[in-house]
């Protein structure tokens, strides 16, 4: 409670630049191009949330650096690909297939080959999801081949008649363009970030998640299986980048290493917003995408990851347990 | 003196195995081909590199997943120095090793003064090497994205470390490195430093009120092992005679760096030597299985990606099967058998 007030200083200094910004004379000629960094950063940050949100529950609980997350979103990109290709499936209906298919593969995974090595040090854990994300991304490529995909959803470029409003999309807000697929691969993740905020904190089974991450042993003694509490955790977490997978494939190149790349900023995202914290993990993938967007538009030149890792050690260092977590050091 | 004559007596039964594994590994280039050699060198790059993080993260228990700062940092130390100042490789690899130590004082100062342990510091280390990685992806100085080409000296320049008429002797040289650093890494064991590395890692608390400083070991730990893994990525830009942001920096070079360590043995004097040695045998087998399969496994023929599956295979089943490396199988099968 402690950094309440300090927080509001915060917000009220942002509010200050933020004004200031507008009245600049570079707020003139580059208010376009502001709005499309703003907007496309929270876009694909909804995105970063989703995928984070699993990691986290998974590093939040089982303690585990999980290298394989990234792997098991690149699975779930292929499998709502080829359903596309082949049957015809709609990528937002092959999310009631992703889901469930990357459940039972997470609750295989760790029955099988994490559960033997929980008690082992971290690197063999690291290591351990490592080989599976090499064996995963290789599988891809002796089956696909390295060349990108994509898929052009007919529909994309519609116009919604929604009663009072019409939206002709892509759809403009203060100038930034909006497509469709991002802005429903945006609205899933909120609503399933709240759905798995539901599950977490009103269910018996997020009950005994959440005593299985504060205090495996006491958890163990009041009668719950941790061994079991961590399958299902790990099968939540990869259910995550099922829905991840699935829903970026209109507007992602498909490739083995598609979900790699998720996988790092889905780190930063965890220790941003704190192990094991959803509204951690949805707030801090927000940050993390308007920070890469504001990198690239203001330090010309540079990766957009460089702002991002900044961040990230800054955090590392002046709060590592994240904006939401709590204090255990 | 007294201290340095007993550093040498509790050594003496590892540096005469340091005698015996110098001279195996000294007899390989005298029966094998052109290829195979440079596959040999690489492996031995890359066992300085996994020595150099061995004592960081096996000796001092400070998991870093970040080594390639390190290698990378001696990598285009070497590069820059000799192409736009024509210093010698030799001093570059110094420099390097310097450079690296340096930056692994700043950066282990800042992260262990602010209490980094465990999964975080290896987050923090990762993020410092891909740090680098971007930063010299956009430096115009050294090549941006494209790299640094050394310009070839033609035929054997001793001074310029290049040794075109006989790769043998860039292998020697390097096993000189190697055995050098393997040297130094016995004595740190057996010296107090390295005891009080040990100390902090199995129980810090416990290891500072009997007053011991853990910063300080810490410290001294990971500049040594910077300053080790520079020396091999320095030698790898001699090697390959070309470098770039993504080879000295790349993700993949810290998962390389580590992974001889862990096969062979974390925190044993011999296991990154051993793991790289099983590794490139390994690794050798599968490319050659899949580039010419047996009959009955024609369809696997030049399948790209198949040998990084199979080698994914065998690194989780090591894993799981052996978690403290072979030398650590090893020791648990012979204290079984005792029993």
């Amino acid at each position: 409670m402690r950094g309440r007030p300090r927080n509001a200083i915060w917000a009220a200094l942002a509010i200050v630049a933020g004004l200031l910004l507008t009245q600049s004379t570079w707020w003139d000629t580059n208010q376009t191009v502001f709005a499309q960094a703003v907007v496309s950063g929270l876009l694909i940050g909804g995105v970063y949330s989703l995928v984070a949100m699993g990691l986290s529950l998974v590093f939040g609980v089982l303690d585990i650096i999980n290298f394989a997350h990234g792997a098991l979103m690149t699975i779930a990109i292929y499998v709502s690909y080829l359903l596309f290709l082949n049957q015809g499936v709609d990528p937002y209906l092959s999310l009631f297939i992703t889901i469930p298919l990357m459940f039972i593969l997470g609750v295989g995974i760790q029955r099988f080959a994490i559960n033997p090595v929980m008690d082992a040090p971290i690197h063999n854990q690291l290591l351990l999801t490592l080989g599976i994300a090499i064996i995963i991304e290789n599988l891809a490529l002796v089956f696909f081949t390295g060349t990108p995909r994509s898929i052009e959803l007919s529909y994309a470029r519609n116009e919604f008649d929604l009663g009072p409003i019409t939206l002709d999309f892509p759809v403009k807000v203060f100038g930034a363009v909006v497509t469709l697929p991002k802005l429903i691969a945006f609205i899933m993740a909120l609503l399933l970030a709240a759905l798995l905020y539901l599950l977490i904190k009103r269910t018996q089974l997020g009950a005994a998640i959440r005593a299985a991450a504060q205090e495996p042993e006491g958890a163990e003694l009041v009668g719950i299986d941790v061994r079991r509490i961590y399958t299902i955790t790990f099968g939540i977490g990869a259910a995550c980048v099922g829905a991840a997978g699935a829903l970026v494939i209109p507007f992602l190149f498909v490739s083995p290493t598609a979900g790699a790349t998720f996988n790092i900023i889905a780190f930063i995202v965890v220790v941003l917003g704190g192990m094991g914290s959803i509204p951690g993990a949805l707030v801090g993938g927000l940050v993390i995408g308007l920070t890469q967007e504001m990198t690239q538009l203001f330090v010309s030149g540079s990766s957009k990851l460089l702002g991002v890792f900044v961040v990230f050690l800054a955090v590392l260092l002046f709060r590592p347990e994240g904006l939401f977590g709590r204090v255990q050091r | 003196m007294s201290r340095l004559r007993r550093i040498a007596q509790a050594s003496s039964r590892d540096l005469m195995i340091l005698a015996a594994v110098v001279t195996v590994l000294g007899l390989i280039p005298l029966g094998v081909s052109r290829f195979t050699l440079s596959v040999a060198t690489t492996a031995l790059i890359f066992a300085l590199a996994g020595i150099g993080w061995n004592v960081l993260s096996g000796f001092a228990g400070q998991f870093s997943f970040g080594h390639a700062a390190y290698f990378g940092l001696g990598a285009y130390t070497v590069a820059v120095t000799l192409t736009e100042f024509s210093i010698s490789p030799w001093v570059g690899l110094i420099v390097g090793g310097v450079i690296a130590a340096a930056f692994g004082l700043l950066t282990g100062w800042i992260s262990f003064r602010f209490g980094l342990k465990g999964a975080y510091f290896a987050l923090a280390t990762f993020a410092l090497a891909e740090m680098l990685r971007l930063t010299f992806n956009n430096l115009d100085y050294v090549g941006a994205g494209i790299g640094i080409t050394i310009p070839l000296a033609g035929g054997d320049d001793w001074g310029r470390i290049q040794f075109e008429d006989t790769p043998s002797l860039q292998y020697w040289v390097l096993l000189g490195i190697v055995a050098v650093s393997l040297v130094a890494v016995i004595a740190i064991t057996k010296s107090r430093l390295g005891s009080t590395m040990l100390a902090v890692r199995e129980d810090e608390d416990a290891a500072s009120s009997l007053g011991i400083n853990p910063l300080r070991a810490k410290m001294a730990a990971i500049s040594i092992s910077g300053f080790i893994t520079a020396l091999a990525g320095g030698y790898y830009t001699q090697f390959l005679l070309f470098i770039d942001p993504d080879l000295a920096f790349g993700p993949f070079v810290s998962v390389a760096i580590l992974l001889r360590p862990i096969i062979g043995g974390v925190g044993t004097i011999w296991g990154p030597v051993l793991g790289a040695a099983i590794l490139s045998v390994l690794g050798e087998v599968t490319r050659s299985l899949v580039r010419e399969p047996p009959s009955f496994l024609q369809v696997i023929e030049g399948v790209n990606g198949l040998d990084q599956v199979l080698f994914g295979l065998i690194l989780v089943l090591v894993i799981i099967r052996a978690p403290d490396g072979v030398l650590g199988w090893f020791r648990r099968r012979r204290q079984r058998s005792a029993v």
